[in-house]
């Protein structure tokens, strides 16, 4: 954090860039700064959930474990989709960049499609798991491993509902050039949410 | 709008704001006068007093359960309470004093004098402001509703699991303590989010980071462990409740699961958590006795350094909680090491403390009176905390009322000690009026006495052998004698505070009959301080500075007042009239006030509430927070009818004005519609 005494702090000498309507003492605007703040915040929610599915991942009370019945080339592909969302998610935040409103609806609409494909299949999973009689109550190691993706699933639905409001507001004319920075700020959010599912498909499902 | 800023720095961006109308329903209130004007405020001044309040309030609530303790213990085998009762009653206790009243003090310093502090002219986000205090609010009410709801939660404050279970807790109240934590949880992780970007973003022009008053620093590392520890113990919490209301099985011994797994989690967050109490209190003595010895604070670097290395190693000494839990000789000792380290960056802040009065003229007003009671108690309370790092004899002290004695001396002696200075110190430049020094004084000493009566003896009480948490104890343990001296105590602490509540109000009386009727102002530097608050007038003016100061050293206000003459002696360079600000800037453009803060607000306990009882409850506060949600987005960022036609500002800087309308949601959902709000 001390860093941050050397970025300049006399506003006159602080050239806002395109993105930026406030002038800040760091020269971050307000909201990318919380922002950033609260995905901190964010790495440590999922920190305790990932320690608790590390800590229970084998003690299924008999039954099987979570990893015996992991469909991962199924996973391979729902991830793979989500991770191309944080690809579109880039040529969203680049299309406003450029100005270029119909491009920034068009990647914003295939991020949610993306999003939702992802959070389908995770609905898709759940249910297999629960058809081979493995609920959320069974055991630790399933109690942890519903709690631990359901909490990011959580996520990923509230980002698609940012991405689709800001497709709404794009639409109406009140997302532009001017206010680029608001889809920089809900692709941070999406960026963040496919690297802490980078590290769940790798923590959970992909080391035994 | 890149370009905006040069228009008018108080303008919004784009400058064509009034065609930002959505629809007449979403119309900003107006009132600054009358109980609307409370509740629909985002004035961070306003929202500290409400904070205060409301700490006040829980206080006694707080309050009358730690009498209630102490007057069942006050003889052997007490008849006021139940067993279960008892328990009831020191978990709430606990919860309440640290939840609802340490934590929420010290958001109200902060919220009160941060912006004051860096020169801005209110936090980053107001809304958002507004919203922390009212869940806040919110999660107290549930927390304790439990009272009304068939008994309060039994698990004591730290909640161990299995003990927390439906099993073993089958009423509501661990439910209804998890909801509302949680729900304080987002209040503090909003307030956090907030007051962090309000630091480091909103500083006057000049103030880099090491010309922020010590106060500032601490409440930014404050912040900073809120919104790195909240998460954690937030995670534990829905485990739990996931346990109890839903058949998770975290917490199930039967089918596998280790309790160790709460402790853990629960002790991330909670060893950052004392810090998170402490160090708000320390930068309020950090500000009052620099003032009252009429020299810097002593080694500014090192009190700031020491803040930052304390936020940093109080994540690394968590399993000292747990020395008897079976983790470990490996770990004991590593926890051991790390928590006698600790010690040194609090130990160099006592002396720091000790070495800014050193030499000093010393003026021993109240706030500085509370400050030495802080220095000294906490310095006990530090030096029974360092013999809790000796593993062995911590074996022989867990769960007893050495324990207690230490936390006490720490909270109270350090936290409230230093709080209650800080209202002395503040209370002028807040209410207009001064707090009767001679009352403070006599406050101050009840005080000290009382408290020392009431945990100095728990010590003796601990290492005799009295477990804590024990609702009674037989004759002849030999545990009767002190008990009854800490009764006697918490009747002399009940006293104190009972003069420090007259006091307010007659101060408040003789100062309106001085005032005659008119309104009450007092000087705006009275103290000959040290910082940019004490350049505004008393009380604040709503827009805080009439001009943004720009500012060249640390101590800037005392710098305009003061320089050093040739002989190092102290020599007056102006008179403080002229160098403080009149405060009759009339045409600022502030934030409007909102009603979704609080309607959103509204929502959560109900979803906490229906989550336990029934789920219609939940569409009701569903309801509610969606409509805020909504309306919160929808609401033009600023009243377009307000005038804003300063544009002539002298100092070409206010983030403030500029910034402070674009709130965006903590969760981030409203974020980028927040930010189409502004823009046409």
């Amino acid at each position: 954090m001390t860093e941050t005494a050397a970025i300049p702090t006399d506003v006159h000498e602080v050239e806002p860039g395109p993105m930026h309507g406030h002038v800040t003492a760091t020269g971050i605007s307000n909201e990318k700064l919380a922002m950033w703040g609260f995905l901190g915040s964010e790495c440590l929610l999922f920190g305790g959930l990932i320690s608790t599915f590390l800590l229970y991942k084998t003690r299924a009370a008999g039954g099987e474990t979570p990893h015996e019945l992991y469909d991962i080339a199924f996973t391979s592909i729902s991830s793979f989709v989500l991770l191309m969302s944080s690809l579109t998610m880039v040529l969203a935040v680049s299309a406003i960049a450029r100005g270029d409103n119909r491009a920034t609806r068009t990647w914003l609409a295939t991020t949610a499609l993306l999003g939702t494909v992802f959070i389908s299949g995770q609905v898709y999973e759940f249910t297999e798991f629960l058809n081979e009689g493995y609920g959320y109550t069974h055991s630790p190691a399933w109690s942890a491993f519903y709690t631990l993706t359901g909490f990011h699933g959580v996520h990923v639905t509230l980002g698609i509902i940012m991405l689709l409001s800001l497709l709404a507001l794009s639409l109406r004319g009140r997302i532009t050039h001017d206010n680029a920075e608001a889809v920089e700020i809900v692709g941070l959010y999406w960026h963040f949410v496919d690297v802490v599912w980078i590290l769940i498909f790798t923590v959970v499902y992909l080391i035994k | 709008m890149s370009i905006s800023h040069i228009d008018g720095p108080l303008a919004l961006g784009s400058g064509d704001e009034g065609r930002v109308r959505p629809g007449g329903v979403f119309a900003r209130p107006t009132t600054s006068s009358g109980w609307r004007s409370w509740v629909t405020t985002v004035d961070h001044k306003k929202i500290a007093i409400m904070y205060g309040t409301a700490a006040a309030v829980f206080f006694l609530i707080g309050g009358i359960e730690a009498i209630l303790i102490r007057l069942q213990l006050a003889q052997p085998n007490g008849k006021l309470l139940s067993a279960d009762l008892y328990n009831q009653v020191y978990t709430m206790h606990g919860t309440t004093m640290i939840f609802l009243v340490v934590m929420p003090l010290g958001a109200a310093f902060m919220n009160y004098l941060l912006p004051l502090q860096i020169g801005a002219r209110d936090v980053a986000f107001p809304r958002l402001n507004a919203l922390s205090f009212w869940t806040f609010l919110g999660g107290g009410i549930v927390l304790n509703s439990a009272w009304l709801l068939g008994g309060g939660a039994d698990g004591g404050w730290f909640m161990y699991a299995p003990n927390s279970g439906v099993t073993f807790s089958p009423t509501h109240g661990i439910d209804l303590w998890v909801m509302g934590l949680l729900i304080t949880g987002i209040s503090s992780l909003v307030g956090a989010a907030n007051l962090v970007t309000t630091v480091l973003n909103m500083r006057a022009p000049g103030m880099t980071l090491f010309k922020m008053p010590v106060f500032t620093w601490m409440s930014l590392v404050t912040q900073m462990l809120l919104l790195f520890a909240l998460p954690v113990i937030t995670a534990a919490l829905f485990l739990l409740l996931f346990d109890r209301l839903f058949g998770a099985t975290f917490f199930d011994v039967s089918s596998g699961a280790d309790p160790l797994l709460w402790e853990h989690l629960f002790w991330i967050f909670g060893h950052p958590e004392v810090y998170i109490m402490i160090l708000p209190a320390f930068g309020v003595v950090s500000q009052i006795i620099p003032v009252f010895a009429r020299k810097p604070i002593f080694g500014y670097p090192f009190m700031v350094f020491s803040g930052i290395a304390i936020g940093f190693m109080g994540w690394g000494v968590w399993a000292h909680h747990m020395f008897a839990s079976g983790i470990g000789p490996v770990s004991v000792a590593a926890f051991s090491v790390s928590t006698m380290f600790i010690a040194v960056p609090t130990g160099v802040k006592i002396l720091n403390w000790m070495a800014t009065m050193w030499g000093g003229k010393l003026k021993f007003t109240s706030p500085m009176m509370y400050s030495i009671g802080l220095v000294t108690m906490f310095t006990i309370g530090g030096l029974s905390g360092v013999s809790h790092s000796v593993a062995p004899a911590d074996t022989q002290q867990t769960d007893t009322y050495y324990i207690v004695a230490h936390f006490h001396y720490v909270l109270f002696g350090g936290a409230l000690f230093g709080f209650i200075g800080g209202l002395y110190f503040w209370w002028p430049k807040v209410f207009g009026y001064f707090l009767n020094d001679k009352v403070g004084k006599i406050n101050f000493w009840i005080l000290l006495v009382g408290f020392n009566l009431t945990f100095g003896p728990m010590h003796v009480l601990g290492l005799q052998g009295m477990p804590r948490r024990t609702y009674s104890y037989n004759d002849g343990y030999g545990f009767n004698v002190w008990n009854a001296v800490a009764t006697v105590g918490v009747l002399v602490i009940f006293v104190s505070f009972c003069v420090f509540a007259w006091n307010i109000v007659h101060s408040y009386r003789v100062a309106k009959r001085k005032a005659k009727g008119g309104k009450l102002t007092a000087p705006a530097d009275p103290w000959d301080g040290r910082d940019l608050e004490w350049m505004v007038p008393s009380p604040t003016p709503a827009h805080n500075f009439d001009v943004i100061p720009t500012v060249h050293s640390l101590d800037e206000f005392w710098h305009r007042k003061y320089a050093e003459g040739e002989d190092g002696r102290l020599v007056r360079v102006a008179a403080t009239e002229d160098v403080v600000q009149k405060g009759d800037a009339t045409d600022v453009h502030l934030p409007s006030p909102s009603y979704w803060p609080i309607v959103l607000s509204a929502g959560l306990p109900f979803i906490g509430w229906g989550l336990i009882y029934s789920l219609w409850l939940c569409v009701v506060g569903g309801i509610l927070v969606v409509a805020a949600l909504y309306g919160w987005v929808m609401e033009p960022s600023t009243d377009p009818a307000a005038g804003h036609d300063h544009d002539d500002h002298p100092e070409p800087t206010d983030p403030s004005g500029d910034a402070a309308e674009a709130p965006t949601d903590a969760s981030g959902e409203a974020a980028p519609t927040e930010e189409a709000a502004l823009v046409d």
